[in-house]
């Protein structure tokens, strides 16, 4: 399945979110998520399906001013 | 000490964490300025890096109070999402609210700002909103739950101080028990000073601190630059006159002519 992950096009195996940070390389990180524009809870992201052209914001600390 | 929801606060100097030559630059700087609140953000970062978890493992190790921005957001939503990320990621309820109405200025769009601050007060955050000087804004965002208010000074990164002083007193005058932080535009030590003295409770530096020829030494001139405003400020400033006023006393001057 192909998703939009921080705006690069990835081809995943179509698992819920959860699995699918985790086949992304994400699975130690401290990220925030957002599918299609809306905010995914850590909590929620286990039953977070994922559909073909989604389009998913991972997001990490960073410095800010 | 300055007060923010609930929080007492000895530094007056807020320090932003982007900008600096390494992480051990910026460390120090955050030393030096002895800054108790740090802004920070939230980027995408790819599976294969670790600049963003290297970055909050270095600021929790500081111990410092962190202020999530939502900087770069054009709109309500992209800024409502962006602090539900922030509040997760940072496990705290603050959140520096920008919604940036304008690219060249990054003034903020006003509109949206009262608007994004009223959903997220509402959801219980404590909102720490970019605005401008503008009384009317300032009441809004109060109305819409704010506690305090960052104006700015001049545009961010600009570095051309208080530019609209009088905009800025008035704010301080008409909203005496808000916590007033001049957030954005700061280039020097003086100007910090200056809004100190002017009544603001603190000031909060980004650029100004991590693009001088050796931040960790400007991190320390700002930091005497606040407590010296705020010093100031305590004491009492004299008016401001158009003419002259001899300070030496004038009755038993000697007739020399």
């Amino acid at each position: 399945m192909r998703i939009l992950v921080n705006g690069d096009w990835r081809e995943t195996a179509g698992r819920e979110l959860a699995a699918t940070l985790e086949e992304l390389g994400y699975g130690d990180r401290i990220v925030s998520t957002a599918v299609n524009g809306e905010f995914v809870a850590a909590e929620a992201r286990a039953r977070t399906a994922l559909a073909e052209g989604d389009r998913i914001e991972v997001l990490a600390p960073m410095q800010g001013g | 000490m300055l007060e923010v929801y609930g929080t007492q606060l000895a530094s007056r100097l807020l320090l932003g964490t982007a900008r600096y030559s390494s992480p051990a630059v910026l460390t120090e700087a955050i030393r030096a300025a002895r800054a108790e609140v740090v802004t920070v953000s939230l980027r995408r970062e790819a599976a294969g890096e670790r600049a963003g978890q290297g970055f909050w493992s270095i600021i929790r190790g500081l111990g410092v109070r962190v202020l999530p921005n939502t900087a770069g957001c054009h709109t309500v939503k992209e800024a409502v999402t962006t602090a539900h990320m922030a509040r997760e990621v940072f496990d705290t309820p603050w959140v520096k609210l920008e919604v940036i109405g304008e690219d060249d200025t990054l003034q903020p769009d006003v509109f949206g700002l009262t608007e994004a601050a009223r959903i997220l007060c509402a959801e219980g955050f404590e909102v720490f909103p970019y605005t401008t000087e503008d009384l009317v804004v300032a009441e809004r965002l109060l109305a819409a739950g704010c506690r305090v208010l960052m104006p700015w000074g001049s545009p961010i990164g600009s570095g051309r101080g208080l530019n609209n002083l009088f905009g800025l007193t008035a704010l301080r005058a008409h909203f005496p028990g808000v916590p007033l932080i001049v957030d954005a535009g700061i280039g020097v030590p003086s100007h910090a000073a200056q809004a100190m003295e002017l009544g603001f409770d603190a000031v909060l530096i980004n650029t100004a601190v991590a693009q001088a020829t050796d931040p960790v030494a400007m991190a320390g001139a700002f930091a005497q630059a606040v407590e010296a405003g705020r010093a100031a400020r305590l004491a009492g400033p004299i008016e401001a006159r158009d003419f002259a006023e001899p300070s030496t006393p004038v009755i038993g001057q000697a007739f020399l002519a």
